[in-house]
């Protein structure tokens, strides 16, 4: 394309007019490539960060993934004397935390969604939300301290008369020692309700004006209203909320390790301390002695990875029908 | 219709429902106010000159600061935002301007994945990437955390806002005769500039509180770092250390520390959102 | 006349902003106060050297040194074998072991009620720690308590939850006393504890002590003068119940000091002597016998000679007990090893 300038006799090159010699904008032009090439590189290198990532974590687990194969996700040993490790009080802990966190948070969250987008009046709503949104931004190691001095002692306060109540259940015996599956559950929980709330408000307001009108039409309560049809016509995106709500869960570290006891074992109790993916990497990682121990816990930051990739493909996913019910209606 | 439609059940389910999403907006509220003023009260006691200007006393004794963290936070964050923010720019640039059907959907479907990794896997990624070739924990290495972590969200925000910006714009600078980069660095970036700074302003909020990556790659320093190829202690790490330990003193400078950390996030994300509405104000009026 | 003055400023300007010498180290939480200090002093004598001293856990320590993001390392616990053919095979260079202080792991507890110094007995403290015994007033620990009123609740038992030779120290001791321990759990800087909560660290466990009523942990001495923790004393191989002070620990090393093997990797638990305290340790600064960097090597050995000479004097304010004479001695020799 470009070899005109190859058969153009030599002239002198003119400073005025539309053959004037190009300024540096000018020359922009023909960079329209290079541009292209460059965001190219960079947008590319992204898929070579992340690759390299992957290699990473399988090349530095191999003596584990080897010793252990995929007993290492079920086996409860957690030995580092005797080179023994098993996954599965860690994998056990963190979807117990996570579960329990979510069972907190969605009612919570989804009543507050609910409240901010049906009833309160626009500016409150925004004013609230804004608040709430700024509850995302708290760092996890300051919810960790005051998970430590706040949530804790009051926990432990008001535990003697949980268990009064609900101490028959397998899962509150025990004695409370503060530092529990239930602590980290509850801290989780507030760490992901903004997320819940603020997902979920824009995709009820999104629902369109009509759906609501036709049910009033009809004779529905404002509650009806709201809960038979404008929560179930959103409801692909209140999913993906919290889809990704339970893969923050599953990663989230500092918060949790400050309050869930940090012990390897396996217990139905919740009021009982135990350990997740991420506290077990976070607590261990800078004196694994030996190889096959820095492996092991490099071997469960792979689990912990691919099962954060798969949650939050599946949000995407919900996220991406969502959009694409919105067109078809 | 009798006078009593709907019936009185329904009325009450009606009521007690409405009532208790509005008791669930005020429970998440007052924990938001309660995490606040608890932070406020405990951590604004601590604060004190020493807090800012003095390095961390040997142990048990008393009169020491944070000024190495302080500082330590500021050199990473420069760090991540150097790595991050450009890598973020331009594949945001890409997404919106250049790609095409696949090539896009990998850029993005990874991106997406590259923000969902734990922080704690980032760190152990950057421990064997940086750390155990070079021999040494390092500001770098935390850095190179902190910038990867910020990529996604900079590209996203960035692709985001370039998209918002209306088709005629770009068609209006090509029918001048532009070419497609100046129609890009002239006008396009210019009418989002605001969404992107609000999205860079952001995504370093974000990354500055981050702990866990940094625990395998800056490591910690009582002192303050020389240059960049030495441990660091950082913010969020001292926070950390301090709140596990049993040294009451310790306690006030770990809630101080959050306070600190937590208002500058604060006041970053408030900022962020001023400068954003304000970019809005000016795009429509 | 003025290119000189230029030169000279240049200089000094030059030397004033001289990059510090900035050595690494990182590892036992149960010497940090002992290392803190030191790394304190050292600076404001020798004002361009800092000692980054981390308190990893010994574990740790001995982990960042093997794969040489350290520059030295400290432990309670002595490298194994296996480690030192480790860090020969992936730094090239032999690690030196060289104590520096003397402390001990004392049982400390947080029980409602109870201000008074508990006395244990061996088979009490190994039976906590092997989940036998549950409860704070089990015969075991009221006979050799009698005029004390032990509650009749659940023992919190607390451990490490990170590698530490803090660790070690206990479980070699619990290993001497409990054969049941010795063939069930075993020695080393991690174990699989049967029962109790992970502290992260002397500073964890203790946070923990302080915040959990009725629980017990093992701790180093300074951390429970320094939080105002109660710590009990143990009965020692002559029978005798002794509380762990420099006189009591300096006792349990002076057995060994004769007998100290060329490497210093030596235990002293449950040593012989009337006075002497049953879970006492030396703890070590590991410190490879070559260093690439070297300004840096220089700098070490000199901070080495400091500590195991001047640096004596600040063991005792910390109830940490100062190495034997006869010790410092045989250190000083091993010195020479140093390729730099």
């Amino acid at each position: 394309m470009g070899n005109i300038a190859l058969s153009t006799p030599e002239v002198p090159v003119p400073t005025r007019g539309l053959d004037r010699k190009q300024t540096w904008l000018e020359r922009l032009r023909k960079g329209d490539e290079a541009l292209h090439l460059i965001t190219f590189a960079g947008g590319w290198s992204i898929i070579v960060i992340t690759a390299l990532l992957v290699q990473h974590l399988w090349v530095y687990s191999r003596l584990a993934r080897h010793a252990f194969g995929w007993h290492f996700l079920f086996t409860s040993t957690w030995d580092p004397v005797n080179g023994l490790f098993g996954a599965w009080p860690f994998v056990y802990g963190t979807i117990v935390t996570s579960i329990l966190a979510l069972a907190i948070a969605i009612p919570i969250g989804l009543g507050s969604a609910i409240f901010l987008a049906e009833l309160a009046p626009r500016s409150l709503s925004n004013g609230l939300t804004f608040l709430i949104e700024l509850l995302a931004a708290v760092p996890s190691v300051i919810y960790g301290l005051v998970g430590i001095f706040l949530l804790i002692p009051v926990l432990s306060t008001a535990m003697p008369y949980f268990q009064k109540v609900f101490g028959w259940l397998p899962i509150f015996q025990g004695t409370f020692y503060g530092v529990s599956y239930f602590s980290a559950a509850v801290v989780l929980a507030i760490m992901v309700v903004p997320f819940i709330v603020s997902i979920s408000r824009e995709v009820l307001l999104a629902v369109p004006i009509s759906q609501r009108e036709a049910m009033m039409a009809l004779g529905a309560t404002k509650w009806e209203v709201t809960w038979k049809t404008v929560v179930p016509y959103a409801r692909q995106g209140i999913m993906g909320s919290i889809f990704l709500s339970l893969a923050r869960a599953l990663g989230e570290t500092m918060a949790v390790t400050m309050v869930i006891g940090n012990v390897a074992q396996v217990s139905t109790s919740l009021l009982a301390p135990g350990y997740t993916i991420a506290a077990v990497i976070a607590n261990e990682f800078t004196e694994a002695t030996g190889d096959l121990y820095l492996h092991a816990l490099i071997e469960l930051g792979l689990v912990l990875f691919a099962v954060t990739m798969i949650i939050n493909a599946l949000a995407r996913l919900l996220m991406l029908t969502m959009k694409g019910h919105e067109v078809a209606a | 219709m009798s006078a009593s439609y709907p019936s009185r059940t329904r009325k009450i389910v009606n009521y007690t429902m409405l009532s208790l999403t509005g008791l669930c907006t005020l429970l998440v509220v007052s924990v938001l106010f309660t995490i606040l003023a608890y932070l406020l009260w405990h951590g604004a006691h601590a604060l004190n000159l020493n807090f800012f200007i003095k390095l961390p006393a040997p142990v048990g004794q008393g009169g020491g600061g944070v000024a190495n963290a302080i500082i330590g936070t500021l050199k990473l964050l420069a760090l991540a935002s150097l790595i991050g923010v450009p890598i973020g720019l331009i594949g945001g640039i890409y997404l919106s301007e250049f790609a095409g059907g696949w090539s896009g959907f990998a850029v993005r479907y990874t991106t997406d994945l590259l923000n969902g990794v734990p922080s704690v896997v980032m760190g152990i990624f950057v421990y064997t990437l940086v750390v155990l070739p070079m021999h040494h924990f390092s500001t770098l290495a935390g850095g190179i955390a902190l910038g990867i972590m910020m990529i996604p969200i900079a590209l996203r925000s960035t692709e985001d806002f370039l998209r918002a910006v209306p088709r005629s714009l770009r068609e209006g600078g090509l029918a001048l005769g532009a070419s497609k980069s100046e129609t890009i660095f002239t006008i396009v970036i210019p009418a989002a500039i605001y969404g992107i700074i609000t999205g860079v302003m952001l995504d370093i909020a974000r990354v500055a509180g981050e702990t866990a990556p940094l625990l395998f790659t800056a490591f910690g320093n009582q002192f303050n770092s020389p240059g960049w190829m030495q441990p660091t202690s950082s913010l969020p790490v001292v926070i950390y250390n301090y709140a596990i330990s049993p040294y009451d003193e310790w306690h006030q400078q770990a809630w101080a520390a959050g306070f600190v950390l937590l208002s500058g996030l604060l006041a970053v994300s408030i900022l962020a959102r001023v400068v954003l509405a304000r970019g809005k104000k000016l795009s429509h009026g | 006349m003025i290119r000189r003055l230029l030169a000279l400023a240049l200089i000094t300007t030059a030397s004033a902003f001289a990059q510090p010498i900035s050595l690494t180290g990182a590892g036992s939480t149960f010497a940090y106060p002992l290392y803190s200090s030191w790394a304190s002093q050292y600076q404001k004598l020798h004002s361009n050297v800092e000692v980054n001293y981390q308190s990893i856990g010994s574990g740790g320590g001995i982990r960042q040194l093997i794969a040489g993001t350290v520059d030295f390392g400290a432990t309670d616990g002595p490298m194994t074998d296996q480690q030192l053919t480790e860090a020969q095979q992936k730094r090239g260079t032999a690690i030196l072991h060289f104590p520096t202080a003397l402390g001990a792991d004392v049982p400390a507890y947080n029980i409602a009620g109870v201000n008074t110094e508990l006395k244990f007995t061996p088979a009490a403290l190994a039976g906590i720690y092997l989940g036998k015994i549950t409860k704070w007033n089990d015969a075991e620990i009221q006979k050799a308590n009698p005029g004390v009123k032990l509650p009749n609740a659940g023992i919190i038992v607390v451990h490490r939850s990170d590698g530490s030779g803090t660790t070690y120290c206990w479980v070699d001791y619990l290993s001497k006393v409990s054969a049941e321990w010795k063939s069930k759990i075993g020695v080393g800087t991690s174990v699989n504890w049967p029962v109790g909560l992970g502290g992260k660290g002397n500073e964890g466990v203790s946070g923990l002590i302080r915040r959990l009523p009725n629980s017990i942990g093992y701790i180093e001495l300074i951390y429970a003068i320094q939080n105002h923790i109660q710590y009990g004393d143990v009965q020692n191989s002559s029978g005798k119940f002794v509380k762990a002070d420099l006189n009591t620990v300096t006792e349990a090393a002076a057995g060994a000091t004769k007998t100290m093997p060329a490497d210093f990797r030596v235990s002293i638990t449950n040593s012989p002597g009337a006075q002497a305290y049953p879970i006492s340790t030396y703890t070590w600064l590991l410190i490879p016998e070559k260093l690439s960097d070297q300004t840096k090597a220089k700098a070490l050995k000199a901070f080495l000679q400091w500590a195991l000479t001047d640096g004596q004097r600040y063991t005792t304010p910390l109830a940490y007990a100062p190495l034997p004479r006869v010790v410092v001695q045989k250190e000083l020799q091993q010195m020479k090893k140093l390729q730099y």
